[in-house]
C-alpha cells in the first residue's frame, strides 16, 4: 500500500471539513477524489501534501506516518489549480527548482530538466517565462516540475479547471499517457465527473466531508451505492420503489400506481424493502406509440420538453401518474425519424437488466 | 472550495506548528517591538503626561514633588480644566475643524473634475497626467509653502487667513486627487452605457452612477486631507497672522516655547480625540453609504 | 465618458497651473539677480554659489543624507518584516501599530517622541532621536507597499515552493524575496524621500544643536525670504525628481503607492 488514510478528520471551527476518512491508495494507481465544492476533497489533498494537519487520524506513506513532516520533506508533489509557476523564473528554472532544492549539482539538473520538458513536449520553451506561455503550456510546465524528481505521489488539485473545453480534453489524454509512462501514483481532485470517469483507475466520491463510495468508474456509474452518488455522477432518474419479488437473477419492483417493473438482482435485498430505482437516461428508449419493441418494462408517456444537443437529444417525458423521466436518444442512423416534439405521445421502455436498486 | 489558509494546526502537526510559530515570531517581533517602544509607549506616556503637573523649569513635575501642588498622588485635571475653561482654546479647536472642513471641500471641488478627466483619458496619457499630479507633491513640503510666500507676498495676501487656506489646499490637493482617480479608474464604462441606454442624461448618469460609486474614493481622499490639516502648525506659522493659529500651533507652543508639557499633552489628546471621532464617523458613513461598493 | 470634455480640460488646466506656477516662480527667482523676490532683473547663479559656501547649509544637508540613509535602511528591513507578517500571519495588533503613525497628524508623533526621549529616556536630542523618529513613521509606508505586492500574488506560489522541497528559509530566499524585491526597493526609496523631506517630526525631535535641510530652510524662511532659499528649494526639487525618475525606472510600484 502506498498511501493509507486512517480515520482522518479535520475541523474548521464547528465545520467538519473531513470526517473519519479512510482510504488505501496503491502504487501506480490513478486515484480520483470526486465531489462537489466544499466536500472536503481539497482539504484532504492539503493534508496529504502537508499544508494542513489532521485533527485526528493518520496519514501513512509507504507505512511511515507523515505527522509532523513538513511539506518540503514529503516525497509528494502537487500540481496546483493555478499552476503556481514562479513568475520570476524561466521554464527551465521552474522545472529545475525541486532538483535545486534537493541540492543536486548543475550537471545533474540540466539533463533531467531537458528530459522532463521533452516528456511534456515543451523542449523548445525552456528559456521562456511563464507569462509567455498559454494555459495548456503552463499546465505542462507545472506537471514537468512536479514530476522531475520522481515523487512517490503526485497530487493534482483541479488541474484542468482553468483550461477551455477543447484543451481540457487534450490534457485528459495527455495525463493518462503521462501517468502510464512515469508510473507515478496520481491522486487527482476534481468536481467534474466526466474527468473522473475518463481518467481514473478508482474514484472516491466525497460528500460533506465523508467518502460515499470508492470504486472503479464503471461501478461508480452503473452501481452507485446511494442516491447522492447516483445523482452526482451524470443524470439519473430516481424512482421510489418497493421490492415485490426477489430471485437470484431479478428483482420485481412495485412502483406504486405505475405498476411493477423488473430490475437486475442485487445481493441481500429482501422482499418488502423500500428503496429507489436508479435509471440512467440513456437506458430509456423512446418510440412512437404503437411502434415499440417488446421490452419487459414499458409505459405510455408524453413528451414535455426536448433539447437537441447534436450527438444526442435530451427528452423530458411525463408518465401517466405525472412523474417526469429524463431520457437520452442518440441521433445516429435514421435520426430524423426518431425526433419527437413537445406533446408527442410516446412509449418509454427499458430492458429488464437496466437500472439499479438502491436501498 | 478554495484552499483555506490553515487556521490552527492539528494536534499531530506539533513539530511543524512549532517551526512555523518560530518563523512567525522572527518576522513579526522586530517591527512589533520597535513600534511598541517608539510609537505605542510614547503615545501612552503622552496620555499620562496630560494628568501631571508642569515642572518648575518646564517638562513635568516629578510625581514625588507633587505635595507642593497640594495633591498627594501627583495627578491632576488642571490641564484639562485649563483647556475647557477657556473660550480661546475651544474657539481655536473649532476653527481648526472649520479650516480642515473648508480645505477638504475645496480640495474635493478641485480634484473631482481632474480625477474624472484623468480616468477618462487613454491609458498612456493617463499615466502622464498622474505623474504631473505627483511631481509637485514630491517637492519638499516647506518649499511648497515657501512658494506661496513668494507668490502671495506682492499680492498683499501674506499673513492672512486666505493665505493659510490657499496653502493648505495646495499642500494636500494630491491626497485628494489620487484616491479619487484610483477609484474612478476602476469604474466599468459599461455601467454608464447601460444608464444611458436606460434613459439617463449626462447629469443623471453622473449623479446616480458615477458619484455614488466614487464615494469610497471621496471618503478616502477626505480623510487623507482632513486629518493632516487638523494637526498642521507650519502653514499658519509661516503664512498666517497672529490670529490665524490652529490647535497645532497651540501644541507646538506648549512643548517648545512655554514648556508647559501637561497642557501640551492635554491639547494633543484633544486633537487625538478629534481625529479618532472623525475617523470613526467617516468609517461609519463610508460603511453605510458604500455597502457592497468596495 | 460623454462628459463635456472641453470644460473638464479647462478646469484641469487651472488645477495644473495652480500646482505648477508657484514652484516655477521659485525656480525662476533662484536665477534672478536681485535680493528681492519681486521683478525679474537678470540671470545669475550667485545664489547657488552663496549656497555652496554656506557651512550651516552644507552641514544640514550632510545630516539629512546621513539620517535618511540610516533611517531608510532600518525602516526598509523592519517595514518588509511587518508587511510579510501582516500578510502571512494576520497578527491582530501589528497592523494598527504600523498604520497609525502613517495616518495620524505628524505633530502628535513628534511631540509624543519628544516627551518620550526627554522625560523617559532622558536622551539628549540629536541625530539618534531623529533617526528613530524617522524609522517609526517610515515603517508603515514600506509595509504598505510590500503587503500590496504580496496581495497581488498567487498564494499557491509559496506553497508550491515548500511542496517542491524548499525549507521556509530557502522558499523565502528563492521565491518570496525575488518576487517582493521591487516593492522593497520602492519602499526604501519612499522611506528615503520621506526622511529627507520630513519637517514636522524632525522639528520636535532634533533638539538644539542639530539641523537638517528642512529645519535649515524653516529657520531661514521664518526670518526672511531670501533668494538663497529659492536656490536650495530648486536643488531639493531636482534631487526629488531624480529619485522619482530612478524609482519609476527600477520600481514602478513606488509611484503608485504614494497615493
Amino acid at each position: 500500500m502506498l498511501l493509507e488514510l486512517r480515520n482522518v478528520t479535520r475541523r474548521f471551527g464547528a465545520l467538519a471539513a473531513v470526517q473519519a476518512v479512510s482510504l488505501d491508495i496503491e502504487a501506480g494507481e490513478f486515484f480520483t477524489l470526486l465531489g462537489p465544492s466544499g466536500c472536503g476533497k481539497t482539504t484532504l489533498l492539503r493534508m496529504i501534501a502537508g499544508f494542513d494537519a489532521p485533527d485526528q487520524g493518520d496519514i501513512l506513506l509507504e507505512g511511515a506516518n507523515l505527522a509532523g513532516t513538513p511539506p518540503e520533506r514529503r516525497p509528494v508533489h502537487t500540481v496546483f489549480q493555478s499552476y503556481a509557476l514562479f513568475p520570476h523564473m524561466s521554464v527551465a528554472d521552474n522545472v529545475g527548482f525541486p532538483l535545486l532544492m534537493s541540492r543536486r549539482t548543475r550537471e545533474e539538473i540540466v539533463p533531467l530538466v531537458r528530459e522532463a520538458l521533452a516528456k511534456v513536449h515543451l523542449a523548445d520553451k525552456a528559456a521562456d517565462y511563464p507569462h509567455e506561455l498559454s494555459g495548456g503550456q503552463k499546465q505542462r510546465v507545472a506537471l514537468a516540475r512536479a514530476l522531475v524528481n520522481r515523487p512517490r505521489l503526485l497530487l493534482l488539485d483541479e488541474p484542468l479547471g482553468a483550461l477551455d473545453a477543447k484543451l481540457r480534453e487534450e490534457m485528459r489524454s495527455e495525463l493518462i499517457r503521462l501517468q502510464r509512462d512515469v508510473g507515478i501514483t496520481f491522486v487527482f481532485v476534481t468536481h467534474a465527473q466526466t474527468e473522473a470517469l475518463a481518467l481514473s483507475h478508482r474514484i472516491a466520491v466525497m460528500n460533506a466531508g465523508r467518502v460515499e463510495q470508492v470504486d472503479t468508474p464503471e461501478r461508480i456509474y452503473e452501481q452507485p451505492v446511494n442516491r447522492f452518488v447516483a445523482e452526482f455522477i451524470g443524470t439519473c432518474n430516481l424512482i421510489d420503489a418497493t421490492v415485490a419479488a426477489a430471485t437470484a437473477a431479478h428483482l420485481g419492483l412495485d412502483l406504486g400506481t405505475l405498476g411493477e417493473v423488473v430490475a437486475p438482482a442485487a445481493p441481500g435485498i429482501a422482499v418488502g424493502e423500500r428503496g429507489t430505482l436508479a435509471l440512467r437516461p440513456e437506458q430509456i428508449r423512446l418510440s412512437a406509440r404503437g411502434h415499440a419493441e417488446r421490452l419487459r418494462n414499458q409505459f405510455e408517456a408524453t413528451v414535455r420538453e426536448s433539447l437537441y444537443l447534436g450527438d444526442v437529444t435530451h427528452y423530458s417525458v411525463a408518465l401517466a401518474n405525472g412523474r417526469t423521466l429524463q431520457a437520452l436518444a442518440a441521433n445516429s442512423g435514421s435520426a430524423r425519424a426518431q425526433l419527437f416534439s413537445t406533446g408527442d405521445a410516446v412509449t418509454v421502455a427499458w430492458r429488464h437488466d437496466a437500472g439499479h436498486f438502491l436501498r | 472550495m478554495k484552499p483555506t489558509r490553515s487556521v490552527g494546526h492539528g494536534q499531530r502537526g506539533k513539530a511543524a506548528g512549532m517551526r512555523s510559530r518560530l518563523s512567525r515570531w522572527l518576522v513579526a517581533a522586530p517591527p512589533s517591538l520597535f513600534l511598541a517602544l517608539f510609537f505605542l509607549a510614547p503615545s501612552l506616556i503622552m496620555a499620562g503626561a496630560s494628568f501631571r503637573f508642569p515642572g518648575e523649569l518646564g517638562g513635568l513635575a516629578p510625581l514625588t514633588a507633587s505635595a507642593a501642588h497640594g495633591s498627594d498622588h501627583g495627578l491632576t485635571l488642571e490641564a484639562y480644566a485649563f483647556v475647557f475653561g477657556d473660550w480661546v482654546y475651544l474657539w481655536i479647536c473649532l476653527k481648526s475643524f472649520a479650516i480642515a472642513a473648508v480645505t477638504t471641500l475645496a480640495c474635493l471641488a478641485l480634484a473631482y473634475p481632474l480625477a474624472m478627466l484623468i480616468a477618462a483619458s487613454p491609458r498612456k496619457r493617463r499615466d502622464l497626467l498622474v505623474l504631473l499630479v505627483i511631481l509637485p507633491f514630491a517637492s519638499n513640503f516647506l518649499v511648497r509653502v515657501y512658494a506661496w510666500m513668494i507668490v502671495l507676498g506682492p499680492m498683499d495676501l501674506l499673513y492672512t487667513q486666505t493665505a493659510v487656506l490657499i496653502a493648505m489646499v495646495y499642500v494636500h490637493l494630491p491626497f485628494m486627487i489620487l484616491p479619487l482617480y484610483i477609484n474612478l479608474e476602476k469604474h466599468d464604462p459599461a455601467l454608464l452605457d447601460a444608464a444611458q441606454d436606460l434613459g439617463a442624461n449626462a447629469w443623471r448618469r453622473f449623479w446616480h452612477v458615477t458619484f455614488p460609486l466614487s464615494l469610497p474614493g471621496v471618503f478616502a481622499g477626505s480623510a487623507l486631507v482632513f486629518i493632516p490639516v487638523l494637526g498642521m502648525f507650519a502653514v499658519p506659522e509661516l503664512l498666517g497672522g497672529t490670529r490665524d493659529i490652529l490647535i497645532g500651533n497651540l501644541i507646538k507652543e506648549q512643548f517648545l516655547d512655554n514648556r508647559d508639557w501637561p497642557l501640551g499633552a492635554a491639547l494633543s489628546l484633544v486633537l487625538t480625540a478629534m481625529v479618532l471621532a472623525l475617523a470613526w464617523g467617516t468609517l461609519r458613513l463610508a460603511r453605510a453609504r458604500t455597502r457592497g461598493l468596495a | 465618458m460623454t462628459l463635456k470634455l472641453p470644460l473638464l480640460w479647462l478646469l484641469a488646466a487651472v488645477v495644473y497651473a495652480f500646482l505648477y506656477v508657484p514652484l516655477a516662480v521659485v525656480v525662476l527667482f533662484s536665477f534672478n539677480d536681485s535680493a528681492l523676490n519681486a521683478g525679474w532683473v537678470g540671470f545669475t547663479t550667485r545664489w547657488y554659489e552663496l549656497l555652496l559656501a554656506d557651512a550651516d547649509m552644507l552641514s544640514a544637508a550632510a545630516n539629512s543624507l546621513l539620517v535618511a540613509t540610516v533611517a531608510s535602511i532600518a525602516a526598509t528591513i523592519l517595514g518588509t518584516m511587518a508587511g510579510l507578517a501582516i500578510h502571512r500571519y494576520r497578527p491582530r495588533l501589528l497592523p494598527a501599530l504600523v498604520l497609525t503613525p502613517v495616518a495620524m497628524p505628524e505633530i502628535l508623533l513628534g511631540v509624543s517622541l519628544l516627551l518620550f526621549f526627554r522625560q523617559v529616556l532622558d536622551l539628549t536630542l540629536g541625530l539618534a532621536s531623529i533617526v528613530i523618529a524617522h524609522i517609526t513613521f517610515s515603517i508603515g509606508f514600506v509595509a504598505i507597499v510590500v503587503r500590496a505586492r504580496l496581495q497581488g500574488m498567487d498564494e499557491a506560489i509559496f506553497e508550491a515552493a515548500r511542496d517542491l522541497g524548499a525549507t521556509p528559509w530557502r522558499s523565502f530566499r528563492h521565491v518570496t524575496l525575488p518576487l517582493i524585491l521591487p516593492a522593497i526597493v520602492a519602499g526604501a526609496l519612499m522611506a528615503f524621500t520621506l526622511s529627507i523631506d520630513d519637517f514636522v517630526i524632525t522639528f520636535f525631535t532634533a533638539g538644539v544643536g542639530v539641523t537638517t535641510l528642512p529645519l535649515q530652510i524653516y529657520s531661514m524662511i521664518k526670518v526672511a525670504v531670501t533668494p538663497e532659499v529659492n536656490a536650495v528649494s530648486t536643488l531639493l526639487m531636482a534631487l526629488t525628481l531624480t529619485l522619482i525618475a530612478v524609482a519609476a525606472r527600477i520600481a514602478p510600484e513606488s509611484i503608485r503607492a504614494r497615493g
